[in-house]
C-alpha cells in the first residue's frame, strides 16, 4: 500500500490540480524502456534502419554513383573493367554457344559493384530499388492485414452470435486453401484484369495489387488470435463496468477491448511484415507478384536463377537481402513481445 | 420512505448443456426503500451477484420485472437504459478486474462523466479531483495506473466511479470480499459515509454475515436462487424464523464476553447445496433442514409475511410465528 487514505477526506475547495511527484510512465512507455534493454532486438532493429535507408537511397546510389538507369536493358552497353572496355553481356561461349554471360562483380562501387543481370542492368541498383518495393509491400500489406484483422477479430470476439459465426466461417474457408496457392490465384487472375470492386479500382500492374492480395491471404492469421482475446475480455468486469455506466458498444469496443488487444496488433505487425515480404518474394519469383521492368527481391532471384551457375552472386546477394531482413524483423518482433507482455516470456532472463 | 426498486418474481436461467438450464435465481421479489441499505446474503452459488446484475439491468432477465424509481426497465434496450444509467450504478467484486489496466485511475472515472458530457474537459478534470477528494485517494493519484494502487485503492476508484454522476441506487457486489480485513473496514466506513454525505440507497451483496450486519438497514436471505427469509437486520440476527437463516447465523463465531448471555446453538448442516440445474421439488431446503416434514418435500413455501417479516418456510422457528397455515 502506498498511503494510508483517510476513510474520508472533507470536500475541499478546488486547489490547483497537484502534479504527481513521480509522472506514471505508462504500459506504452514501460515497454519501451524494455525494449531498449534488449540487445538482440535493438541490433536487429538497427540493421533493418540501415537495410531501410539504404533501400530509400536507392536513387542517390543510381543516379550519383553508378550513373545507371536499373529499369532500362542495356544489351549493347559496355563498361570498362580492369581498364579495358568490355560488354555488358558478353556472348556465351560455353556450349552451344547460346545465351549470353552478363559482366560478374567488379567490386567498384561506380561501375556494376555486383555485375550485370541478363538485360545488362546494374544489379546493385535494381537490389536497392528492389528492397524499396520488397519493404513498402511488406509493410504496407502488414499494416492492412493487421488493420482488417483488427476490425473483423475485435467484431466477432466482441458480438459473438451469428456475426463471430459468419467472420470465423470465412477466416476457415481463406485459411482452407494454401496461402501460396491462394496467392498464386489470385494473382493470376487479377495481373491481368486488374481490380474493380465497388469504389476500390486497382489498375493490373499496380503494386497495390500483391498487397492487397498478401494481407488478405493472411487476415485470418491475425484475426484468430485477436477474436480469442477479445472473447476472454469479454467477460472482464471492467467492461461490465462500462456497460453498465451506460456505453455504447462502440465505444465499448474503442476504449475498453481495443487499448488491450492493441499490444498483440503490435507484436504482430513486425513478424508479418517479415512474412509478407517472404511471400512478396516468393509470389514474384514465380512472375505472378511485382511485375518487370518493376524489380523487388523475388524477380531479382528470378532473374539470377538463369545464370545461376555463371553469375551466382545475383541470386545470392538478393537471397541474402530477404534472409537478413526477415531475420532482424522476427528478432525485433520477439522482442517488442517480450517488452510489451513480460509475464509471457517463456525463457527465464533479465 | 418510498419505494426506489422493485423486482417481482426476477428469475434468471442461463442455458447449460443438454438443454438444461441453470437456474441461477429463481422468482425473487424484493423492495428496495429510498435511502436504505438492503443486504443480500447467501453461500456462494446462490445467485446473489446475478441478482445484483438483474437489478440494474446488466444482464437480461429471463421472466419477471424489474421497477426502478416507478418506470418498469425490464425490457428496455441498452439505449433506453443509458438515460436511467447516472440513477444507477454498480460496484464490483474484483476491485483487480473491474478497472482497465490500460487507462489511468482518474481516466476510469471520467469516463462515466464523458459518456453522460457532464461537461468540457476542465470541468470533468474538476469533477474527478472533487471524486477522488469524495473517496479518500490523492490528486497525485489521478495519473497512475491501475497496477500502482493497493486493493483498497482500486476499490474506492471503483466507488469513485460508481458515484460520479449522483446515482440513487448503489448495487455492491461483495464490494470487500477480495480486500484484508483490516481494509475492509475502511472501505465499509467510505460506504458509510457517503450514504450519508449523498443520500445513496444501496442494495449490498455480501457473504460474509458480519459485514452485512454491520452495514444493512435490512437482510434478504438468499438460498438457491430465491429469497428465504426478509427482515430487519437487528431482529433477523436476533431470532432467525427460517431454518437456512438459523444454521448460517450459528456458523458465525461467536466471542463469550463473560456477560453469561445465551450462545446460539451450533446447528449444522449435512449434504452440500443442491445443483442449481437440477433443484429440489417443494421447498429447495428441504433435503437439508432438520425441521423438514413431508409438505416440504411437495409444496414450494411463498415469501409471506409473519411477525413483520418474510419468510419462506412452511414451519418457520421464529416463536411466535403460526407454524403452517
Amino acid at each position: 500500500m502506498t498511503s494510508a487514505a483517510p476513510t474520508t477526506a472533507p470536500a475541499a475547495a478546488p486547489q490547483p490540480a497537484v502534479q504527481p511527484a513521480r509522472p506514471s510512465a505508462g504500459p506504452w512507455r514501460r515497454a519501451l524502456g524494455r525494449l531498449r534493454h534488449n540487445r538482440s532486438a535493438m541490433i536487429a532493429g538497427a540493421g533493418l534502419l540501415l537495410i531501410v535507408l539504404a533501400c530509400l537511397l536507392a536513387p542517390v546510389y543510381a543516379n550519383v554513383i553508378a550513373h545507371t538507369d536499373p529499369f532500362t536493358s542495356n544489351a549493347s552497353g559496355t563498361a570498362i573493367v580492369n581498364g579495358q572496355r568490355v560488354p555488358v553481356l558478353a556472348q556465351s561461349t560455353e556450349g552451344l554457344g547460346l545465351g549470353v554471360t552478363p559482366i560478374g562483380p567488379t567490386w567498384d562501387p561506380g561501375n556494376y559493384l555486383l555485375g550485370a543481370d541478363n538485360q545488362g542492368r546494374d544489379v546493385m541498383a535494381r537490389l536497392l530499388y528492389g528492397g524499396r518495393n520488397s519493404l513498402l509491400i511488406g509493410v504496407s500489406s502488414a499494416v492492412l492485414c493487421c488493420g482488417l484483422a483488427t476490425v473483423l477479430g475485435v467484431l466477432a470476439g466482441y458480438f459473438g452470435g451469428w456475426i463471430d459465426a459468419v467472420l470465423s466461417r470465412f477466416f476457415d474457408v481463406i485459411w482452407a486453401f494454401p496461402v501460396y496457392l491462394l496467392a498464386i490465384c489470385l494473382s493470376v487472375v487479377l495481373l491481368t484484369s486488374g481490380l474493380h470492386l465497388g469504389p476500390i479500382h486497382i489498375d493490373a500492374g499496380s503494386l497495390a495489387l500483391p498487397v492487397v492480395i498478401i494481407a488478405l491471404i493472411y487476415v485470418p492469421y491475425v484475426a484468430r488470435p485477436l477474436r480469442g482475446q477479445v472473447m476472454a475480455l469479454r467477460n472482464k468486469e471492467f467492461l461490465h463496468a462500462a456497460v453498465g455506466l451506460g456505453a455504447s458498444d462502440l465505444r465499448v469496443m474503442r476504449r475498453e477491448v481495443l487499448p488491450n488487444v492493441l499490444p498483440t496488433v503490435v507484436v504482430f505487425l513486425p513478424l508479418m511484415t517479415a512474412l509478407n515480404m517472404l511471400t512478396e518474394s516468393a509470389l514474384s519469383f514465380l512472375s505472378v507478384g511485382v511485375q518487370s521492368p518493376d524489380a523487388s527481391w523475388g524477380t531479382i532471384i528470378n532473374d539470377g536463377l538463369a545464370l545461376l551457375y555463371t553469375r551466382p552472386t545475383i541470386t545470392i546477394a538478393a537471397g541474402l537481402c530477404v534472409g537478413l531482413t526477415a531475420v532482424a524483423l522476427n528478432v525485433l518482433g520477439d522482442g517488442v513481445r517480450d517488452a510489451l507482455d513480460p509475464n509471457a516470456r517463456l525463457r527465464g532472463g533479465a | 420512505m418510498s419505494t426506489l426498486l422493485s423486482a417481482t418474481d426476477v428469475v434468471k436461467h442461463f442455458r447449460a448443456g443438454g438443454g438444461r438450464a441453470v437456474q441461477a435465481v429463481n422468482g425473487v421479489s424484493l423492495e428496495v426503500m429510498s435511502g436504505e441499505t438492503l443486504g443480500v446474503v447467501g453461500e456462494s452459488g446462490c445467485g446473489k451477484s446475478t441478482l445484483g446484475r438483474c437489478l440494474v439491468r446488466l444482464t437480461d432477465l429471463t421472466s419477471g420485472t424489474v421497477e426502478f424509481q416507478g418506470q418498469d426497465i425490464t425490457t428496455l434496450s441498452r439505449r433506453g437504459l443509458r438515460p436511467l444509467r447516472p440513477a444507477m450504478q454498480l460496484v464490483f467484486q474484483d476491485p483487480y478486474a473491474s478497472l482497465n489496466p490500460r487507462r489511468t485511475a482518474g481516466d476510469a472515472v471520467a469516463e462515466p462523466l464523458r459518456i453522460h458530457k457532464y461537461g468540457d474537459a476542465a470541468a470533468i478534470r474538476n469533477r474527478v479531483a472533487e471524486l477522488f477528494d469524495l473517496v479518500g485517494l490523492t490528486r497525485a493519484h489521478l495519473d497512475r495506473y491501475p497496477h500502482e494502487f493497493s486493493g483498497g485503492q482500486r476499490q474506492r476508484i471503483g466507488i469513485a466511479r460508481a458515484i460520479a454522476l449522483n446515482p440513487k441506487l448503489v448495487v455492491a457486489d461483495e464490494p470487500v470480499s477480495a480486500l484484508d480485513v483490516s481494509v475492509q473496514a475502511q472501505v465499509l466506513n467510505l460506504f458509510a459515509d457517503l450514504q450519508e454525505e449523498l443520500g445513496l440507497t444501496y442494495v449490498f451483496i455480501a457473504h460474509d454475515l458480519g459485514v452485512v450486519r454491520h452495514v444493512s438497514d435490512r437482510i434478504a436471505v438468499m438460498y438457491l436462487g430465491e429469497v428465504v427469509e426478509v427482515a430487519e437486520a437487528e431482529e433477523l440476527y436476533a431470532a432467525p424464523a427460517h431454518p437456512y437463516t438459523n444454521a448460517l447465523l450459528s456458523a458465525v463465531p461467536e466471542i463469550d464476553d463473560g456477560s453469561g448471555a445465551p450462545r446460539r446453538e451450533r446447528v449444522v448442516l449435512t449434504g452440500d447445496v443442491p445443483s442449481p440445474i437440477d433443484r429440489p421439488n417443494g421447498c429447495s431446503f428441504h433435503p437439508r433442514c432438520p425441521a423438514a416434514q413431508a409438505r416440504c418435500r411437495t409444496e414450494r413455501p411463498a415469501l409471506r409475511s409473519v411477525a413483520g417479516r418474510q419468510v419462506a418456510c412452511h414451519f418457520p422457528i421464529s416463536p411466535g410465528a403460526v407454524a403452517g397455515e
